[in-house]
């Protein structure tokens, strides 16, 4: 009976295997082309962006829903993920970068009234918009029609903000404060562990254990981290890669950014004539788009229907959008170049940013309800 | 009713637009430029552009 039952079952199997080892294999063929058309160097690092696309759609660790469920709920797991994930990258960025500060470089920053600011305004859109730097690339890719919104104005918002980013600093900053060594990776272990005590301390009851999925995702997204940074030689990040796609578009436009202060700098200047193939953050970014559309293929949920939602939540997530993308340039990073990378190789300034950034947190999940983006 | 295979698919799209783009816009990639595969160990300093690093 158990013999007939899976002999039955056999020829309805075969059409969902052959979509998901075309899944693979379009995956495997993506990674091998860059690989040749641009290297190795490159193939791995679009291989590690559909990594992180796959753990943060798969096993959804996110950074703008776990903040929006400790701040309405009172759920810390999300958030206690997030810190654990952080946690180890540095355990093994520290001594890296102390070790190979030739090869390998932080996420370092300075703090200033811009980039708290920025962060802040960050804060605010990516609760608007549900979906952070990384979030919003996830979203995209599993065909949130939000976060596809999102997306290109986000771009647009970074090169823009890039753009004006001299000016924006000299309104003030302090000098880059970096933590390192022995005691700089104590100091940051106990501010996140003193940030998930917190988060403890604040939980509701019945949900301070982090599920299994979380503790593994926290594993797989740390372990991604740092085969960015070793690969690259600079940690994980979003926002460059975005700004670079809309200044190429503008230069394809006919916009002269030669006399850019930012474009116009010889690093960029090569960047933008370079091959996107070539761009650590933008591959990154690609690959995570296209993980997240390959999990959400994988496991059906691309039959779900679109939202239904009123005109002023699609203007809403336009201008948050914008907003996410200047925001972030000025802040020196999103959540992910600023907060996890930044706070992971010992700058002061992902702390800040978190501070800023979880405080327009608060304000961005109060104003979502009345941008029509969810049932009030 | 439309679903999300639908705006799924536009972003693909999205990505083709940008990889098209890029390929019109900037120079094609050269394989035997490249650096060597691990950062670590290379004896050479990161290149990339990161959203932390300072204007120059």
């Amino acid at each position: 009976m158990v013999g007939n039952t899976l002999a039955a079952a056999r020829p309805a199997r075969w059409p969902a295997v052959l979509p998901r080892a075309g899944l693979v294999a379009a995956a495997l063929a993506a990674v091998l082309a860059v690989a040749a058309l641009a290297g190795l160097r490159y193939g791995l690092l679009l291989a590690i962006g559909l990594g992180f696309g796959m753990v943060l759609e798969g096993l959804r660790f996110g950074f703008a829903g776990p903040w929006r469920a400790m701040i309405l709920r009172r759920e810390p797991a999300g958030l206690l993920a997030q810190l654990l994930a952080i946690a180890l990258v540095a355990v093994a960025a520290f001594p890296l970068l102390a070790g190979n500060g030739a090869e390998l470089s932080g996420a370092h920053a300075p703090v200033g009234i811009a980039m708290l600011g920025g962060a802040f305004v960050f804060g605010v859109a990516m609760q608007v918009v549900l979906g952070c730097g990384s979030g919003t690339l996830v979203n995209a890719g599993s065909g949130n029609p939000v976060g596809l919104l999102a997306l290109p104005f986000f771009a647009i918002g970074s090169f823009a903000g890039a753009t004006h980013l001299s000016w924006w600093t000299g309104l003030g900053a302090a000098p880059v404060v970096v933590l390192a060594g022995a005691g700089g990776l104590a100091l940051t272990l106990a501010g996140l562990a003193a940030v998930a005590g917190w988060a403890l301390w604040r939980a509701a009851p019945g949900t301070r254990r982090l599920p299994r999925r979380l503790w593994l995702a926290a594993g797989l997204v740390a372990a991604l981290a740092l085969a960015n940074l070793v690969v690259a030689g600079q940690p994980w990040g979003v926002v460059y890669g975005l700004g670079l796609w809309a200044a190429k578009g503008a230069s394809l436009l006919g916009a002269d950014l030669a006399g850019s202060a930012f474009w116009g700098a010889p690093g960029h200047a090569e960047r933008l004539r370079a091959s996107l193939l070539t761009d650590v953050t933008s591959l990154t970014n690609l690959g995570i788009i296209a993980g997240a559309f390959g999990v959400a293929a994988w496991r059906g949920g691309l039959a779900q229907p679109l939202p239904r939602l009123p005109a002023r939540a699609w203007v809403a997530t336009v201008l948050a959008g914008l907003a996410l993308g200047y925001s972030s340039r000025l802040a020196f990073g999103c959540n992910v170049g600023a907060f996890f990378s930044g706070i992971s190789t010992g700058s002061l300034h992902g702390w800040a940013w978190f501070a800023m950034a979880f405080a327009g947190s608060i304000v961005g999940v109060r104003l979502r309800p009345f941008l029509g983006l969810e049932a009030r | 009713m439309a679903t999300r295979r639908l705006t799924a698919a536009l972003a693909l799209a999205l990505v083709a637009g940008v990889l098209a783009l890029d390929r019109v816009q900037g120079a094609p990639p050269d394989p035997f430029a490249a650096p060597p595969p691990f950062a670590l160990g290379s004896g050479l300093a990161a290149g990339g552009a990161h959203c932390a690093a300072l204007p120059e």
